[in-house]
């Protein structure tokens, strides 16, 4: 019998993550290597919010929760919402707590997708976006994004991406693997353009916790007219380390929320619980839990922003996440040979750019997810690895 | 945080970081990281620059004894008089005034047991203002300013994850 053959076809046709030789290679070599190739945080999640979670399993809370999430977490994240982004979403009906945001971005792209419906979708971007339209039988419409612009989104290549099948548009900000944030002036000028167009959009804004200095995370639902049409997609996992414990949320309007959970019901029941109960200590004590690791990550990126161009690579500012994404060219290698020699010449794991879409070729994203003794030591190594390229470019 | 705390948080946990490093981390320059530092060693907020040792990986382990200390206030000078008959001697690590059921408690690092029973015997306990003495030997150190003792830091993480 042929397995392949009786897979589905959508799965058939989904193209593997073209640098699957590189992970190999990575995790090959892990223990060995120094690795900025992360993309979740090096901190182990706060003890207080750990705690909760012991908490929680000491007094027996083993059991389902109801398939939206425990209502008070969703009054948490409702009041979290308000306080922190001054959103509005009922508890009742606007939200429901899923596995990862990754399960909510799913989730949202199945309950609107009917087969050729497009989607646009910014690159470089979170390797997902592409996957969940696909899977869904849609057509993903990806838009090159440009060191030029810092990589974002303008409004003019948002215009020129929509078509009369275009029904939702993705945007991921601050970005993965970029670190581009949209500042409210550019968030509002795409929101014209939706707006014009009458698409919905999905806000992927797991790092919405994590800017810096002079930015400040605004979401396009808080933008006049868009908060009906926007799904905004929030987590846990980058905000407060909290990745392995697979919880995150999405928030929007009630139809679409009940559609969304209507899948999640069926597909996933609901979220863990020990995570639930966790993540409404989190929620409730946000700022506490994050400003430490978000001052330590601001610390890390002027480290190793600075550490980039004394290497004599160009690198724009990244305002958010904790991603840095140096332009390589200079080197004379493509983002796929620059991470494979550096890896096997000085043992530190980065990723290369086009992992992230076509025009991420010729960057390469550097997590500072990382302690700070490795990301010096890995500087080093950068400086000294580039300085020999260069010399044979 | 000021600017002054956030290079003091800094050092507290990284005495070795350079003024250069400093500048990087927190995006100011370098002379005004190196003047703060200067004005703030020559006004003492800034005391000294220690090492954090784990004596028990060593040759040379020591003991350390915490003492409580019950003393009568003296006319005109309070605690401070005897407190720091008790703190000039090099065997004392740390020495604080206390609220509660005794006074001063005072921290002791010696080679030995027997070395900090003699200490208190013929240092502490002798003097005139000090009404009684209770020490208490460290047996394990688990965590000292903010750093934990024999916790391995290693990263379990995937070493690729998008
Ligand atoms: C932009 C972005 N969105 C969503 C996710 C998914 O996060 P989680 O499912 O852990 O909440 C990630 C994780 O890397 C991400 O980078």
């Amino acid at each position: 019998m042929n397995m392949e053959e009786r897979l589905a076809n959508t799965v058939r046709s989904l193209p593997p993550s073209g640098i699957r030789r590189f992970f190999d290679m990575a995790n090959e070599l892990k223990g060995q290597v120094i690795s900025l190739s992360i993309g979740e945080p090096d901190f182990v999640t706060p003890w207080s919010v750990r705690e909760a979670g012991i908490y929680s399993l000491e007094l027996g809370n083993t059991h389902y929760s109801p398939n939206q999430g425990f209502l008070n977490l969703r009054e948490s994240i409702s009041r979290y919402m308000k306080n922190r982004f001054n959103l509005t979403y009922s508890p009742a009906t606007d939200i429901v707590v899923t596995v990862g945001g990754s399960e909510a971005i799913d989730l949202c792209v199945r309950s609107l997708i009917n087969p050729g419906d497009e989607v646009v979708i910014p690159e470089p971007c979170f390797v997902a976006y592409q996957a969940c339209v696909w899977l869904a039988g849609g057509v993903p419409v990806s838009v090159p994004c440009t060191q030029a612009d810092d990589f974002k989104l303008t409004p003019d290549q948002l215009e020129k991406a929509i078509t009369p099948k275009t029904k939702l548009v993705m945007l991921g900000y601050p970005n993965n693997p970029t670190g581009a944030v949209l500042s409210r002036t550019e968030i509002q000028a795409l929101a014209a353009v939706v707006l014009k167009h009458d698409c919905l959009v999905l806000s992927d804004e797991l790092y919405a916790e994590l800017t810096y200095e002079p930015a400040v995370h605004s979401s396009i639902a808080a933008v006049h007219g868009m908060h009906d049409r926007t799904v905004v997609i929030g987590g846990f996992s980058k905000a407060f380390a909290m990745t392995g414990w697979r919880i995150g949320y999405a928030c929007g309007p009630a139809v679409l929320l009940a559609a969304m959970n209507k899948i999640h019901q069926y597909a996933i029941m609901s979220s863990p619980t020990t995570a639930q109960d966790a993540a409404i200590e989190a929620m409730n004590n946000a700022e506490q839990y994050v400003a430490p690791m978000r001052e330590e990550y601001n610390r890390r990126r002027r480290f190793v922003v600075n550490a980039c161009r004394e290497a004599g690579l160009t690198c724009f500012e990244p305002l958010g996440a904790f991603y840095v994404f140096p332009d390589i060219t200079v080197t004379g290698l493509n983002a796929n040979d620059f991470c494979e020699l550096f890896l096997k010449e000085e043992k530190v794991a980065i990723v290369p750019g086009h992992a992230f879409g076509v025009s991420g070729e010729g960057h390469v994203r550097i997590s500072y997810a990382a302690s700070m003794e490795n990301i010096r030591e890995a500087m080093v190594r950068l400086r000294r690895f580039v300085a020999r390229r260069c010399e044979h470019a | 945080m000021g600017r002054k705390e956030e290079i003091l948080s800094l050092l507290e946990r990284n005495a070795k970081l350079t003024s250069e490093e400093i500048a990087v981390m927190i995006g100011r320059p370098i002379d005004e990281v190196e003047k703060t530092i200067a004005n703030m060693e020559n006004s003492q907020v800034i005391l000294g620059y220690h090492t954090l040792v784990n004596w028990e990986r060593t040759a040379s382990a020591s003991v350390t004894a915490l003492i409580e200390v019950r003393v009568t206030p003296q006319r005109d000078m309070g605690f401070d008089h005897v407190a720091r008959r008790i703190y000039r001697y090099p065997q004392v690590q740390s020495c604080y005034l206390m609220s509660g059921g005794f006074d001063l408690m005072v921290i002791v690092e010696d080679k030995g047991l027997k070395d900090v029973a003699m200490f208190v015997s013929e240092k502490i306990a002798p003097l005139d203002s000090v009404l009684s003495t209770r020490t208490h030997f460290v047996l394990k150190k688990y965590k000292m300013n903010g750093t934990e003792f024999n916790e391995q830091a290693s990263d379990h993480r995937e070493a690729v994850v998008l």
